[in-house]
């Protein structure tokens, strides 16, 4: 599978996905027979609405009344000053309702699924945050919701566990393979193959089956799309560079594909380097993996050399996963966007940075980008800014933290 | 001709439908597989679909999905399917071997080396349940060369002009899933079937086969009246697991026993 490198100056990204929902040889729809006329209703549905003044609307205001959007664009000032290099802002996306980027997207695909009549939606989760989200909508809307959640993580997240269960879901411990986050993904995947006539699958990243990856996108360009124009406004110019965390990656696209034709800006997607690289104990697919095919899409995976899916490792259950967005495979292969690694080690650092220096507790999954930001600062100047994606708030890793500190909360 | 193709036009000729018999590799170690299939070979199977194990199987139910752990915990893979395959083939050149799995050990493999390998090996087809025409061509290509059957699958919710498009590129046999589902569920509609098998019949003269569902001699005949093969998997597979520490002879043995009464069920028509 190698991909000659294109010129990604020439590349139209707006034009991505193709038709047939591929990004270059990523992406794709590679899933059992019996979902192939889901997929093309959705997809028929979404070509439909997502140019829908109503449609648009609808989402715009649950964005504005529910979600609270705008988030900010926030200089972090203290922190600009003691990496002692670029200006860097924060897009505040852990102000959002219910803690993360995750509810942009869980609006639109649960308007999507009140469109499409089914009255029952499923969602997969890893730390709960996507399940936490999918939950809260469906409470809103009154569907019935069902989150299959590895058994390892239903331990783990035992407060999100909670509160899904409060916003009336049925959290549904999956315990076959690694019993994580893919393992609900497989879960999920069986539970719509039998329940395809009347449910909904809500995927909470920018990966599956095409059209997943592109709707989930265009979800989360919100971000993007008003970070840009706070930018302008804040700084008079574009940023320098971007920095978000790549788990599936939603954030990270998000935030990126609004500016992808913009040459100056600079994009690096972190992954997660767990115990490290160099100990095949992580979660970096872009950096260490090689292109294979799972859960629905052709992508970036880790694997080994039979094809089987290896047990991934990170501190942060939201990056804790084999394989990443076909887009972001794509991204990778052009060029268009640098993808580093942040370790446990560094990313609870930068946890306990921020937090200190100003006064915001990040998700462990956002702590990545933020050690990958502190270290670019420095490489830069003052006159030049980055604009770092803060993804989500801590609070849900407080207990994990706590925990490595010998501290029983 | 393909195995596949002289098996089941001998079957039709003779009035019979075919048994197709699902068993993992190296379920639930490498030394039962053989023995397994040449036990189903004696009980009346007509073609040994062998499931290449996979770490993420998305189409099966609970009980398949522990056979491709047991499998996957004894290290078995794509590689050594094939060798277990060859090894099949010294004693047995008329059985049709159909692989059954999923999409990312083949494309580690590479579509090329898979169909060249699979071919000495001995395997007639492969059937790949995550892999739709459309992101196939390559390896549709490659082993059309080496003159291997890909067999699609076609499903109750597949429309009737998507239909027509994979029966015009079929070969060997259609696999017909019966219900809407996973391997081994247990809403199998016989009527629903019926009405679907007789549609696919006003589109191709293929032999269709069903899967998905099929527990036991009672429903296997049935289907049977208007399928032209049935397949049997969670039956077999579960008493794999159930005898997961016995030895291989037992369970070989066990395996087969099960089949028997498909066997003469389906031959009843």
């Amino acid at each position: 599978m190698s991909q000659a490198k294109v010129q990604s100056a020439n590349v139209d990204y707006a034009a991505f996905p193709d038709k047939t929902g591929h990004f270059g040889p990523y992406g794709g729809r590679f899933v059992s027979e019996t979902l192939i006329s889901a997929l093309d209703d959705l997809t028929e549905m979404y070509e439909r609405l997502k140019n829908d003044p109503e449609f648009l609307a609808e989402f715009d205001k649950d964005l504005a009344y529910f979600v609270g959007r705008p988030s900010p664009l926030y200089f972090a000032e203290r922190w600009s000053k003691n990496a002692g290099g670029a200006k860097i802002y924060l897009k505040r996306e852990d102000l959002n309702h219910t803690g993360a980027h995750k509810v942009n997207n869980t609006i639109g695909q649960a308007l999507l699924a009140k469109h499409s009549g089914k009255k029952r939606v499923i969602a997969e989760t890893g730390a709960g945050q996507h399940g936490v989200a999918t939950a809260t909508i469906a409470a809103r809307l009154g569907m019935e919701c069902i989150v299959y959640m590895g058994a390892e993580d239903v331990k783990r997240q035992a407060m999100n566990v909670y509160r899904m269960k409060l916003l009336g879901a049925e959290v549904i411990p999956v315990t076959s393979g690694s019993k994580t986050l893919k393992d609900a993904m497989n879960e999920a995947m069986r539970d719509w193959v039998t329940n395809v006539d009347n449910t909904f699958y809500i995927i909470g990243t920018v990966a599956g089956p095409h059209p997943y990856p592109q709707l989930v996108r265009d979800f989360q360009s919100i971000i993007g799309r008003e970070a840009r124009s706070q930018c302008l406004e804040l700084t008079g110019r574009l940023p320098d560079a971007l920095v978000a965390c790549v788990g599936g990656g939603s954030n990270a696209i998000g935030l990126f594909h609004p500016f992808l034709n913009d040459e100056t800006v600079a994009m690096y997607g972190v992954e997660a380097a767990g115990y490290g690289l160099e100990s095949g104990k992580h979660a970096a697919p872009l950096n260490e993996g090689i292109p294979g095919i799972l859960h629905g899409n052709r992508t970036y995976l880790m694997e080994d050399e039979d094809g089987q899916i290896i047990e991934t490792h990170s501190v942060s259950a939201g990056l804790d996963y084999p394989g990443v967005g076909p887009e972001h495979s794509w991204l990778k292969d052009l060029g268009r966007v640098h993808y580093g690694a942040i370790d446990d080690e560094e990313a609870l650092n930068a946890f306990r940075m921020l937090t200190r220096v100003e006064g915001i507790i990040p998700a462990l999954e956002s702590s990545h980008a933020i050690a990958y930001a502190d270290k670019l600062a420095r490489e830069m100047t003052p006159d030049q800014t980055i604009v770092v994606n803060l993804s989500g708030r801590g609070d849900k890793d407080i207990h994990t933290v706590a925990e490595i500190d010998g501290i029983v909360v | 001709m393909n195995r596949i193709s002289k098996r089941l036009s001998d079957l039709k000729a003779e009035g019979r439908k075919a048994l197709v018999t699902y068993i993992v590799n190296g379920d639930p170690n490498p030394d039962v597989t053989l023995l397994t299939m040449h036990k189903l070979v004696e009980k009346g199977a007509d073609i040994i679909e062998l499931g290449v194990p996979f770490s993420d199987p998305m189409a099966e139910g609970p009980v398949i999905q522990r056979g491709h752990e047991r499998a996957l915990a004894h290290k078995t893979s794509l590689r050594n399917t094939l060798a277990v395959v060859k090894s099949f083939r010294e004693t047995n050149q008329d059985t049709p071997v159909v692989l059954m799995g999923y999409a990312n050990p083949v494309e580690r493999m590479g579509a090329e080396v898979f169909a060249e390998n699979a071919k000495n090996a001995g395997v007639d087809g492969l059937l790949t349940v995550d892999l739709p025409p459309e992101e196939a061509p390559i390896l549709i290509d490659k082993l059309k060369t080496a003159e291997l059957e890909n067999i699609f699958l076609l499903a109750p919710t597949t429309p009737r002009e998507r239909a027509e498009k994979i029966v015009s590129m079929a070969s060997g046999f259609l696999y017909y899933v019966s219900l809407k589902g996973v391997t081994g569920a247990g809403h199998l509609n016989i009527a629903e079937v019926d009405q679907r098998i007789n549609e696919l019949r006003t589109m191709t003269d293929l032999p269709i086969c069903v899967g998905f569902g099929i527990k036991d001699g009672e429903s296997a005949k049935a289907i049977g009246k208007s399928a032209d093969g049935v397949v049997v998997g969670s039956l077999l597979v579960a008493k794999m697991g159930e005898l997961e520490n016995e030895s291989p002879e037992m369970i070989a043995q066990a395996v087969g026993d099960l089949i028997e009464p498909i066997r003469k069920a389906i031959d009843e028509q």
